[in-house]
């Protein structure tokens, strides 16, 4: 009744070509946006903010990036990680070798350092792909690990190998509390998924579209592959690292390589597969749920475990956690490979005709 | 030069290992296409079901006799893995056939979460001893060749034997049995493997048995090396490298590969390692693999199955 798109009509080019066509749905996003911004940091505490907006927000960066990769451009990568721990570690090298340095540019260059990582791993999908790429992006992770580790360079020769930092201020705004965080995180994510979303929907990523769905005939019809991927390891990396240098700064502010590892790379690839491949919403959704679901099962377990009278540690909540992860993964490649992305677009085509069931 | 053989010897123990793991990834990938990431956690499960049955049927059924506890926890395990390749088969295999080779590599990705965590929640998750009686006193070979002789482990020795007969026991399996025809048929060709009345389905289970119970002998001696640990799984990702390196559809490949990173990684380490720092081991082979695809994507022994763009 209400989310028809009747007596909308598209006059010209530019109508057609909006973000979002329906004005419903435009008005939607926009007010909600607005209400992240305004609304959200006086109604949710300092817990909610600290402990479960900041993660999902950045971690909703990072899967627009490898959603770029994996989702648009159908290489599939396990060195997320790593390209994040890029990301964290040299935007950290910049804010502090950098006198006066201010902290955007310092997580931009950061992302800048990403990209050239991820393009350099990136080589080997010109020869090989699928499995194989998969392959070539571990090894990105296991040196990543390695190199933070022990080239003590890149820590500013910490002795304990882990680094942190302070006094982060933009323009005088001193990013302190969990709402200064969570808005200055909510406003690199409005940019990058604006920024993200007009990359695929334009000329690049079709071709990175074209080049997922048969490479052979992308070539055929004049589409470089080797700039295709090559492009989409480029700008995949840089927001994966951009991320990572969110993550280090500003959720962690002390970290250590640990905080980079294999897991953080199966987590985004999760998020992609979970939230939709192929769909920049998908992703925010992903984070979303990957967030919640483990706050969500250290509730419930314990609960059921209590009404059938036994007692659950934290241990086996995490080993269930693993269990659901594993087969949410299975059941969503099997039944609904598209995702939760596709799930709201299904819910979105039948609240079109509700309440008339044709 | 005592201390570079020892070097050299202690890798190619420690490659015996890689290749029992990156043979089930092979045998695996042959027989159905699926990159099977789970090989790992299939190694840390089978490991923990031996671990956890040999300690506990003494204690349910009454018995000291420790040859006899560690044979039936073997064949409950075995008995186990059966049933995983089944329901592997059933529940997702089944399900997936005819996607791309990614969906099914990240189907895995799910399975080896999945059994992690069902491992430990079952077998529990802190360190176990599997004690198959291996003997781990050291001893000195070739005293008259080298001066004071070479320092080897019997219980590598013994592993590397173990490793050597089920290699062999495998190859009599493919070459000999009329399942290993078939399941050998379905390797080169499934469609023409379908079409002579070859079930797929049922020797998609069967291989995965096999994979489980080499998985199973891999963690056997690997857990009656190390302790059956969490990291095992992380030790089996090597394995990914060494198939890499000996060619995706290898047998040779894959045992050549493993003795290739093992060594590999242990003179590296030695030689190279003080320059750099120390702990290359840890990406060593997978850079090393990152070579090998860049110039030779098939691998050493693989067939030329990469499609170039």
């Amino acid at each position: 009744m209400i989310y028809r798109e009747n007596g909308q009509f598209k006059t010209n080019y530019r109508d057609d070509k909006q973000i979002f066509p329906i004005a419903q749905d435009r008005w939607f996003v926009i007010g909600f946006i607005l209400l992240a911004f305004t609304v959200a940091p006086y109604v949710f505490d300092d817990y909610v903010l600290k402990a479960i907006l900041v993660p999902f927000l950045i971690l909703s960066l990072a899967a627009i990036g490898v959603n770029i990769l994996v989702g648009y451009c159908g290489q599939i990568s396990l060195g997320s990680g790593a390209f994040m721990a890029v990301g964290a570690y040299l935007a950290y090298n910049a804010f502090v070798r950098i006198d006066g340095m201010p902290l955007i540019a310092a997580i931009l260059i950061g992302g800048v350092f990403a990209t050239v990582v991820g393009v350099v791993f990136g080589i080997p999908s010109l020869r090989v792909k699928g499995l194989y790429l998969a392959v070539a992006t571990l090894a990105a992770q296991f040196f990543c690990d390695w190199a933070f580790a022990r080239i003590k360079w890149f820590t500013n020769d910490s002795t304990s190998g882990s680094v942190a930092v302070g006094g982060l201020e933009v323009l005088g705004w001193s990013i302190n509390t969990p709402t200064d965080k969570y808005l200055f995180c909510l406003g690199f994510l409005v940019v990058f998924g604006l920024l993200a979303k007009n990359l695929v929907r334009g000329a690049i990523g079709r071709q990175w579209m074209a080049i997922r769905d048969m490479d052979v005939a992308a070539a055929v019809i004049g589409i470089r592959p080797v700039y295709a991927k090559l492009s989409a390891f480029a700008v995949s990396s840089f927001i994966v690292g951009v991320a990572g240098g969110l993550w280090g700064f500003i959720h962690l502010g002390a970290w250590e390589p640990l905080a980079f590892s294999i897991d953080r790379s199966f987590q985004l690839l999760f998020i992609v597969i979970i939230g939709g491949m192929g769909s920049i919403l998908g992703s925010i959704f992903g984070a979303a749920f990957i967030v919640i679901l483990p706050i969500f099962l250290n509730q419930f377990l314990p609960f059921v475990g209590g009404l059938v009278g036994v007692s659950v540690s934290t241990a086996m909540v995490s080993h269930a956690e693993f269990m659901v992860f594993g087969a949410l993964i299975v059941w969503f490649l099997i039944v609904e490979p598209h995702g939760l992305a596709r799930l709201w677009g299904i819910a979105k085509q039948k609240l079109r005709l509700w309440p008339f069931p044709h | 030069m005592g201390f570079f053989i020892e070097t050299v010897f202690g890798g190619l123990m420690a490659g015996v290992l890689y290749s029992l793991v990156a043979l089930g990834f092979v045998l695996i990938f042959k027989a159905s296409g699926v990159f099977n990431f789970a090989q790992g956690a299939m190694v840390l499960f089978a490991a923990l079901s031996m671990a956890r049955f040999s300690e506990w049927l003494p204690l349910w059924l009454g018995f000291e006799n420790k040859i006899l506890g560690n044979l039936l926890a073997f064949a409950i395990s075995a008995a186990i893995m059966l049933a995983f390749a089944w329901l592997v088969e059933r529940y997702v295999l089944r399900h997936l056939v005819n996607q791309e080779g990614v969906t099914l590599l990240m189907a895995t990705l799910g399975i080896t979460y999945f059994l992690d965590g069902f491992g430990q929640t079952l077998f529990g998750s802190s360190v176990y001893r599997i004690d198959v009686g291996m003997p781990k006193d050291p001893v000195f070979i070739f005293e008259n060749v080298f001066p004071g002789g070479l320092l080897v482990s019997k219980e590598d020795f013994y592993s590397a034997l173990v490793a050597a007969a089920l290699v062999a026991v495998l190859t009599l399996f493919f070459q000999k049995t009329g399942t290993g025809r078939a399941l050998r048929a379905v390797a080169d060709d499934h469609q023409a493997a379908q079409s002579i009345g070859i079930p797929l389905n049922r020797m998609w289970v069967i291989v995965w048995f096999v994979a489980g119970i080499t998985a199973l002998v891999a963690g056997v001696i690997w857990g009656s090396k190390i302790g059956v640990q969490f990291s095992l799984t992380l030790v089996a990702l090597k394995a990914l490298p060494v198939i890499i390196i000996g060619g995706l559809t290898s047998v040779p490949g894959a045992i050549i590969g493993g003795l290739i990173i093992g060594v590999g990684e242990k003179l590296s380490e030695v030689y190279l390692g003080p320059a750099l720092g120390g702990g290359i081991e840890i990406w060593f082979s997978y850079v090393l693999a990152l070579f090998v695809l860049l110039v030779r994507p098939q691998g050493l022994f693989g067939e030329k199955i990469i499609d170039r763009v």
